[in-house]
């Protein structure tokens, strides 16, 4: 088979007056070289780190003799197994040797392969996709990896961001490239505005409940209309987040003046003429008018209401004024049989309502509700009320530290302690529990975080996603409830 | 990696859409700085009655007698008969390694997590997509036949199984690797001269995107 045919990167073609969409134009750009096979080599502007995925790439990369191929395009930091407790001890605050292991060999590689790393113990360090728009590191009109599937958050930017395997890390690590295969274009349009009480987290349920857990396999999703464009910027982090669990590798939005607002002026954004340079060319990253996808969605916004998931898949969510579905709702056998293993899993009865099941632990944190205005939502829920005595352990784990500093300028980190929340050091923390954070079997979680999968915040726990608000009234009332009840 | 040209092996059921990488390997395991050992611990909750660690040897542990892995023939299988979205979730690349050191070779199943089919690919698995239809029957074929065994030739595209041949899609990349256990990074290195070629370009265009250190 030929090796590659280079793309002409001079080539006029890239700016045809054939309308394209978002995703065209992000691919086009970064085209390196056409394969044989039909796939295309594509360049990588912003490789992310952590410790979990990495090790294993790093380690492959020595025992072949080969070298980075651009240290200023890669940057890492611990996040997936770091402890939420005792950090100020540093490397010796960790009680699992494992996860010290891990974090110390990131800490290793990145001095031998030079890449920039934000440590333990720097304000800077938290979790990878809350660090990279924080710093202005991911911007407009790039292309973003990382070893974890929630990189898909970036697209918030109007950059092209997905997760890929170790194998792939190496790959960018030592060629700057990834081969890759156009994925189909999706839009989901969501017309009018978002409900009072209901925030980008309801939406992104909303949505993964209407399309399915697999409804974007195979694309990338790009969602727009009225409602994403009056989202804030953290709010949009938050719905491309959860792309992943529709099945979509790629979640975007189209460049605006909110995006610009936000990147401008933070610490690895261009300034002055580059600056200059770099909006006039992202002022075009949006769908032209009439470029053609392959699938479109059509939502109403004013259909979305405060939710929860009640099952073991993304996409088994209600809303919080409604019932779990009963056995004979469902479309095929194998439906039926997923959803009686899930209740059996939640320990739900077909047909209950979902308001008002009893609840053990709050979490509070995650890549997609960690940032400041995840706090804050939480905060206003939470001052001058008490965590219900029913509840074990409700926890604040804030997305960075940065995040966790401009929390404490505003008190909020004291609106979270006061109401009986445990105010943590930022990390992935109970979303994944690779860390001591975890459930216990049978525990029932009302959780900010992406996956309500078996096991997955620990053996035999029960996790229930929702937005911040959502949680913060499910720790004051004991139980799942409707925030706009409170 | 290992070539895969011709696999004939015992086919396992598991009959449930969406199952997700944290089941196929829970995060306990994802604290090894290893790409292999991981065979013991794939399904692990379900495999298991008690929790494991990776540094705890698995033959010291209470297996689920229930769960289809640890019932003969099936703890021998190296074809994985799924339904839909299977690998959906997390990037884990653990997962395939998992899957790749019980045995298993070969996934039939209607459609896949995109990160995962790509990590198979990038590990010698051979992740075959067939209708929906066709994998319900294949289901009524195995659940009649325990142990029977499925034969795929990946130079031809065709699947073999209780007298029945099937034909399926493989694209000439995914296939040319599968063949020669290539090594993607080798192959792309071929491409080194276009890689630079565009960095100039690119750094032209786009020159805040280059020499980002602060």
């Amino acid at each position: 088979m030929r090796p590659c045919t280079p793309f002409n990167v001079y080539n006029p073609r890239q700016d045809t007056v054939t309308a394209r969409t978002l995703y065209d134009k992000l691919w086009d750009s970064h085209r390196v070289a056409d394969l044989a096979d039909g796939s295309s080599l594509l360049y990588i502007d912003l490789h992310l780190l952590h410790e979990v995925t990495s090790p294993q790439a790093f380690a492959h990369l020595r025992r072949a003799g080969r070298a980075l191929w651009r240290s200023d395009a890669t940057i890492a930091t611990p996040d997936h197994n770091v402890p939420t407790l005792h950090r100020e001890l540093g490397l010796d605050g960790f009680d699992d040797p494992l996860a010290r292991l891990q974090v110390d060999t990131l800490e290793r590689n990145c001095r031998a392969f030079d890449v920039p790393l934000f440590p333990l113990g720097d304000l800077r360090q938290g979790i990878v996709h809350v660090v990279g728009p924080e710093q202005g590191l991911t911007l407009p009109g790039m292309t973003v990896v990382c070893g974890d599937s929630h990189t898909a958050t970036h697209g918030a930017l109007a950059a092209l961001a997905h997760g890929i395997g170790s194998s792939e890390v190496e790959h960018v690590l030592a060629r700057q490239t990834l081969r890759s295969r156009k994925l189909r274009a999706m839009r989901i349009e969501i017309d009018g505005e978002l409900p009072a009480g209901v925030s980008a987290k309801d939406l992104a349920l909303h949505v993964i409940g209407r399309i399915g857990a697999a409804g974007g396999s195979g694309h990338a999703i790009e969602f727009c209309g009225r409602a994403v464009r009056g989202l804030s910027m953290e709010a949009r982090m938050t719905l491309c987040n959860m792309s992943i669990e529709a099945g979509a590798r790629v979640g975007l939005i189209a460049y605006d003046e909110v995006t610009e607002n936000y990147v401008n002026g933070r610490t690895y954004a261009p300034s002055g003429s580059l600056w200059q340079a770099a909006i006039h060319q992202w002022r075009q990253l949006h769908s032209d008018e009439g470029a053609v996808f392959d699938r479109t969605v059509h939502l109403q916004a004013a259909e979305v209401a405060p939710g929860v998931t009640w099952g073991t898949s993304p996409d088994m969510t209600v809303a919080i004024d409604g019932r779990v579905p009963t056995l004979e709702e469902a479309r095929t056998p194998l439906q039926r049989q997923d959803w009686q293993r899930a209740l059996d899993y939640m320990g739900l009865q077909p047909g209950q309502a979902i308001a008002g099941t009893p609840v053990d632990k709050v979490f509070l944190g995650s890549c997609t509700n960690s940032r400041i205005e995840d706090l804050r939502a939480a905060a206003e829920i939470l001052r001058g009320r008490r965590v219900h005595p029913r509840i074990r352990l409700a926890m604040a784990v804030p997305g960075s530290g940065l995040v966790a500093l401009q929390a404490e300028r505003e008190g909020l980190d004291q609106v979270f302690l006061e109401a009986g929340f445990e105010w943590r050091a930022p990390g992935c923390s109970m979303c994944l529990g690779m860390n001591a954070d975890r459930l216990a079997p049978g525990e029932r979680c009302a959780s900010t975080s992406n996956r309500n999968f078996e096991g997955r915040q620990g053996r035999g726990g029960r996790t229930h996603l929702m937005s911040p608000a959502m949680a913060a009234a499910a720790a004051v009332a004991g139980a799942l409830v409707d925030v706009r009840s409170l | 990696m290992q070539p895969l040209r011709t696999h004939q092996g015992i086919v396992v059921p598991i009959d449930r859409a969406n199952v997700d990488t944290d089941m196929l390997l829970p995060k306990e395991y994802l604290k090894s700085l290893e790409a292999e050992g991981f065979g013991e611990f794939l399904f692990d909750d379900e495999r298991y009655l008690d929790p494991g660690r990776i540094d705890l040897p698995a033959a010291s542990r209470r297996r689920n007698a229930a769960f289809i892995l640890n019932q003969p023939p099936y703890d021998r299988a190296s074809v994985l008969l799924a339904q839909a979205n299977f690998g959906c979730g997390s990037s884990r690349e653990h997962a395939v390694w998992a899957l790749r050191d019980f045995g298993i070779r070969v996934l039939l199943a209607p459609s896949y997590g995109d990160i995962f089919r790509n990590n198979c690919f990038n590990n010698g698995l051979l992740p075959v997509v067939l209708p929906q239809a066709e994998i319900d029957r294949l289901f009524a074929t195995v659940q009649a036949d325990a142990g029977i065994e499925a034969r795929v030739d990946v130079e031809a595209g065709t699947l073999q199984i209780g007298g029945r041949a099937l034909g399926f899609e493989l694209d000439e990349g995914h296939r040319h690797d599968l063949l020669h256990g290539l090594d993607e990074i080798a192959r792309t290195w071929t491409c080194r001269q276009a890689i630079t070629d565009y960095e100039q370009h690119w750094r032209q265009q786009a020159p805040w995107l280059f020499d980002r250190r602060r």
